[in-house]
């Protein structure tokens, strides 16, 4: 919008907005750990509080809100207490001031994070805005959604208790499933690991201890997705007991077995270590797995009664990424397993390199070199 | 009238400006984003500093609160702002809740009750002032005016009578016509008050009222032509007469002279009562500006009801009636301003919802209270006709 549009359009508000008591309109959003703030109060009320016309010429320019901006966030956030479950949340200003029209002329908007003790039931909102320069003020203020019917605070109604109605289970679920497929996908000795169970899954070793090439496609497809499978079960079990407190391990511990098992897996596709190799290697990284992202959910805040149905969609993201990997890449892997380059450069060369990075964060992590890539 | 209709030609009022668009960043310093009294050209909005001034540093100065809260509410008045209702109410905040605060507070509180249409807590605080202030002119006037409302016709008589001796016979002749009015016999309060005016009427306040009651008084009485001419000489001498401009184009609506009516509220329709006339006016026209109007008359109301805000139910209950033709929300909202005031309006739509809504029988309170008070105005009386024509 060009200026003069906008200077048009305000002055237009001028003159047809609407006169009305005074009310401030408040939304908060909880975003799972903070609440998230937006608070659009007149420039009518905050210039009778604060004295924003500093011209004294009648007129409230934005040079002159913006002078002020800060004397505006304290006034106005000072005037608004948010407790988690009765412990208050840290109220911190977010973006700078913006303006926006409301029927009787404009607004402040002043937009703010409330750092609350995670996870959050009930929040406790003690409103005092304006009711000392106008006790006919009133905040409307809405918790969640849009569509939620407002809470009307006056100068003597100012408290309410609100119970946070999370999201519903299916849609929670839903960002779990996603959350899981994300997740496991962003992780690079992750994707090592697939990359280093796919590679040998075209290919069959011949009693010599050489390689031919697979004739089934089905058949090699199998043996990938139970090996993958091997690693979600085991993923899901640790996952489990990790989030409910069950078993917990140290970070160290965990990240230091990731990297030997994964030297095995390689090791393995290089010279057989023996039979079950690759299953029980899934298997074991998949146990070492659960226990990382079971901080993942426990940072979620999940009401008890969700989390059997929190865990399932998040095994069950984490099974569906790792099929979408299998899906691209085994075809690909399949069509050039024939060759001496797939053997040699792919496989072989592959593995080593897998090998070797495993056996650089093995030994960094065992050691405490620097910080860990992944 | 001719040159008012070739206004609405041209002239299209302030539009209702956009909104929801979501918050943004001026794009300049200098843009102006809301107006305020001025204390560098407005003397009295200097006052008004200075006594807020005198006020924050020392709390529970009487006399300077009285001064801010009696200035805050001749404020409301004049510029039809709501803000500054609360602001009085601010002011007084140390005596507002006592059940005996110093009778000046007292009065001031009846007005501001009166001015949120809160009429009971109104009457209790004008009958407080009354009996301990015999000769307070104010509070005798505002009485009847409260009971006038409230339908109370002979209280509000007596509340004139005691003004005799206290107050000129203009301000007396205009309560009593007021009152004469309100219950349904326009006809004689309008013959009454031309006369006592032709006597006297040599103060400018005064004779503004009592031309807006005479023009009032002679639209219930069913005389348009005189009413009309009353009108324009009231607003001429107080433009800022909410109530007579609402009145006058509601005649001109009644006349089915939308073009009109739609010129006179053009200028004034910050005010949503004045709103709902010009949107009644746009509608009736079926003019490109109606549709942008009438949402911003609806979003007024939703904004008024967010705040639990029931004090515009006539109103709404008009735009349902007319506007949203939902005639079953405009009788649940006129008998809920039933339940507070019994003016002619409020008997009108409640007779008007009521048949339109199929419920004749839902009329029943405005029916017998058009027997009660002996009602002659013509046309409640053809509405109270139809009514029991159409009731088994």
């Amino acid at each position: 919008m060009s200026r003069g549009a906008v200077l048009a359009l305000l002055l237009v508000s001028l003159s047809a907005q609407a006169q009305k008591p005074s009310d401030s309109y408040l939304h908060l959003v909880d975003t799972g750990g903070d609440i998230a703030g937006r608070w659009d109060v007149a420039l009518q009320d905050l210039d009778e509080v604060l004295g924003l016309d500093a011209g004294g010429d009648g007129a409230i320019t934005w040079g002159e809100v913006l002078a002020r901006q800060a004397d505006i966030r304290r006034y106005v956030l000072g005037r608004l207490v948010l407790g988690a479950d009765g412990r208050p949340c840290a109220l911190v200003a977010r973006d700078s001031l913006h303006i926006t029209q409301h029927l009787d002329g404009a607004y402040a908007v002043v937009a703010f994070d409330a750092r609350c003790a995670a996870p959050i039931t009930h929040l406790d909102v003690d409103y005092s805005l304006l009711f000392d320069s106008d006790p006919q003020h009133r905040g409307i203020v809405r918790v969640g959604s849009e569509e939620t019917a407002p809470l009307i605070f006056s100068a003597s109604q100012h408290f309410a208790r609100v119970r946070l109605r999370g999201t519903s289970p299916w849609r929670m679920t839903g960002h779990l499933v996603v959350e899981g497929a994300v997740h496991v996908m962003s992780r690079v000795d992750h994707l090592l690991f697939l990359v280093a169970l796919l590679l040998p899954s075209v290919l069959r070793r011949t009693p010599e201890g050489g390689w031919e090439a697979v004739s089934d496609f089905r058949r090699a497809l199998w043996d990938l997705v139970m090996a993958v499978s091997a690693f979600t079960v085991a993923h899901a079990l640790t996952l489990a007991a990790a989030t409910v407190g069950w078993v917990s391990l140290p970070p160290r511990f965990t990240t230091v077995a990731i990297a030997l098992s994964l030297l095995v897996l390689a090791l393995d596709n290089l010279r057989p270590l023996g039979w079950g190799v690759r299953w029980t290697v899934a298997f074991v990284l998949g146990l070492l797995h659960g226990f990382g992202f079971a901080s993942v959910l426990a940072g979620a805040g999940l009401p008890t009664g969700q989390l059997t149905l929190a865990l399932l969609g998040f095994n069950l993201g984490v099974e569906l990424g790792q099929l979408v990997w299998v899906a691209a890449f085994l075809p690909l892997a399949f069509a050039l397993r024939g060759s001496v380059l797939y053997r040699r450069a792919v496989l072989e060369g592959g593995s080593v390199a897998i090998a070797l990075l495993a056996s650089f964060w093995l030994a960094q992590r065992a050691l405490g070199w620097g910080v860990s890539v992944t | 009238m001719v040159v008012l209709a070739t206004a609405w030609g041209w002239a299209c009022g302030p539009t209702p400006p956009l909104r929801e668009q979501g918050p943004f960043i001026p794009k300049s310093e200098a843009v102006v984003l809301a107006r305020v009294p001025s204390v560098e050209r407005d003397a009295r909005a200097r006052e008004r500093a200075a006594l807020r001034r005198a006020l924050a540093q020392r709390a529970g100065q009487l006399d300077v609160a009285l001064q801010l809260a009696r200035m805050d509410v001749e404020w409301s008045q004049s510029q039809g702002d709501l803000r500054y209702l609360g602001r009085a109410q601010a002011a007084l905040s140390p005596w507002w809740d006592s059940a005996t605060p110093p009778p000046a507070v007292r009065m001031l509180r009846a007005s501001i009750h009166h001015a949120r249409r809160e009429f009971a807590e109104a009457r209790a605080d004008l009958d407080a002032v009354v009996k301990e202030d015999p000769g307070n002119v104010k509070a005798w006037l505002l009485r009847a005016e409260v009971l006038g409302v409230q339908g109370e016709h002979a209280e509000a008589a007596r509340s004139c009578a005691w003004l005799t001796a206290l107050t000129s016979p203009l301000s007396i002749a205009v309560c009593e016509a007021r009152v004469r009015s309100l219950s349904g016999h326009s006809r004689k309060a309008h013959a009454q008050l031309a006369e006592v005016l032709g006597r006297t009427g040599r103060s400018l306040e005064s004779r503004t009222r009592a031309l807006a009651t005479l023009a009032e008084s002679a639209a219930l009485a069913g005389d348009a032509g005189k009413a009309e001419r009353y009108f324009l000489r009231a607003l001429a001498l107080n433009p800022q007469d909410t109530t007579a401009r609402a009145a006058f184009a509601d005649l001109l609506l009644d006349a089915r002279r939308p073009r009109e009516a739609a010129v006179v509220v053009m200028d004034h329709t910050h005010d949503d009562r004045l709103l709902l006339r010009r949107v009644l006016a746009e509608n009736a026209l079926n003019s490109s500006r109606a549709p942008a109007l009438t949402r911003e008359l609806a979003l007024r109301f939703e904004a008024r009801r967010l705040r639990g805000d029931g004090a515009q139910a006539r109103e709404e209950a008009r735009f349902a009636l007319h506007v949203e033709k939902a005639p079953e929300k405009a009788l649940r909202l006129a008998r809920s301003a039933w339940a507070t005031q019994r003016e002619p309006w409020d008997v009108r739509l409640l007779i008007e919802a009521a048949l339109a809504a199929g419920q004749p029988e839902a009329a029943r309170p405005a029916l017998d209270f058009l027997r009660d008070t002996g009602c002659e105005d013509p046309w409640l009386v053809r509405w109270a006709e139809r009514v029991r024509s159409e009731t088994p």
